[in-house]
């Protein structure tokens, strides 16, 4: 199974709605509207073809830049049948970032959209337990959007004169 | 020396410091060498290492503490009967050290007090032996009552302990 006849595979079942095909060092890569994001997963996973069965990560990016589509999620999927990868992504208004879950399809996404709210909030609808995991439960923020400096801001002791700054 | 009865108190104390190694990360290891026979703690009478908290009378802090780990510290130290002595030990402990980030908390003095820092990264067993003998020196001028002042006792509100 090559990239083009994955391309075509979806490209057949969802024409004008993929975007942004790519293939950096030879991955299928491709964009899809936020709400499609279930319907091309559903659509990956039954396919007799394609049998896109394991998701092996999932996880968001944030671009301040684009406005109104600041935060990607990306979903890396894997056919073991042929060993073959493929990656797809979504773009939600940070203001408003309600992507549906992809947990009733594949069971690892659980753990991994929890893991992107606590870290992005992006807001998963139909999560079954969509609070934080890594971080404290208190934290009031989402630590790897970029309006988050990285260093840890309760800090006193560290003068800005002290470190060329 | 032995005089009076609380300087009797203060030897017996000071040389047998029960430690309690709460040890998460590297500065772990180096302490494994302070307990080890080339360098051996036990000197100081501190042969005893003690995991359960109730019977120490010094909490080591070694390593990283992120901040979920945070209460678990403050919870082995409200545990620990007085009096008790606390070091930390290494640059994670101290400050955060390189750690500067969020998940990490920036010195385990933001949730318990510290008696002595040791800095280093990590500190080499020789510096564990120096700060060890700085808690017995701590251990040997504390009088009998120091820890019913008001002073102790303004400390350990401001952690919001008692």
């Amino acid at each position: 199974m090559t990239n083009e006849t994955i391309k075509l595979r979806l490209t057949e079942k969802f024409p004008d709605v993929l975007t942004g095909w790519e293939e950096p060092y030879g991955m299928l890569t491709f964009t899809a509207p936020k709400d499609f994001n279930l319907k091309v997963l559903q659509f990956l996973y039954d396919d007799t073809e394609l049998r896109f069965r394991f998701l092996t990560d999932l996880q968001a990016v944030h671009y301040p830049d684009r406005t109104g589509e600041e935060l990607a999620v990306v979903y890396h999927l894997h056919n073991l049948f042929d060993n073959v990868r493929i990656r797809f992504k979504v773009f939600a208004d940070i203001t408003k970032p309600d992507v549906f879950s992809a947990t009733a399809l594949y069971q690892s996404a659980n753990w991994m959209e929890r893991e992107t709210y606590d870290f992005y909030g992006v807001n998963f609808l139909g999560h079954p337990n969509l609070i934080r995991i890594l971080n404290v439960d208190e934290m009031d923020y989402f630590p790897m959007r970029k309006e988050f400096p990285l260093e840890e801001q309760t800090r006193v002791d560290k003068d800005d004169e002290m470190f060329g700054r | 020396m032995a005089t009076n009865f609380e300087k009797v108190v203060s030897l017996a104390r000071k040389n047998s410091i029960w430690p309690l190694p709460f040890a998460t990360s590297c500065c772990g290891i180096e302490f494994m060498a302070t307990m080890g026979s080339h360098y051996d703690l036990a000197r100081f009478g501190s042969e005893r290492v003690s995991f359960s908290p109730r019977q120490c009378d010094l909490l080591m802090v070694m390593g990283t503490i992120a901040k979920k780990m945070g209460p678990i510290v403050k919870q082995v130290y409200l545990q620990m009967a007085e009096p008790r002595w606390v070091l930390a030990m290494g640059a994670c402990a101290c400050s955060g050290g390189i750690f500067d980030s969020y998940p990490v908390l920036q010195g385990i003095d933001q949730i318990i007090p510290v008696d002595v820092y040791v800095p280093g990264c990590p500190p080499r067993p020789e510096a564990v032996l120096d700060g060890f003998m700085k808690i017995q020196d701590l251990v040997n001028a504390e009088g009998l009552r120091r820890r019913h002042s008001d002073q102790y006792k303004d400390l350990l509100a401001g952690y919001g302990i008692q």
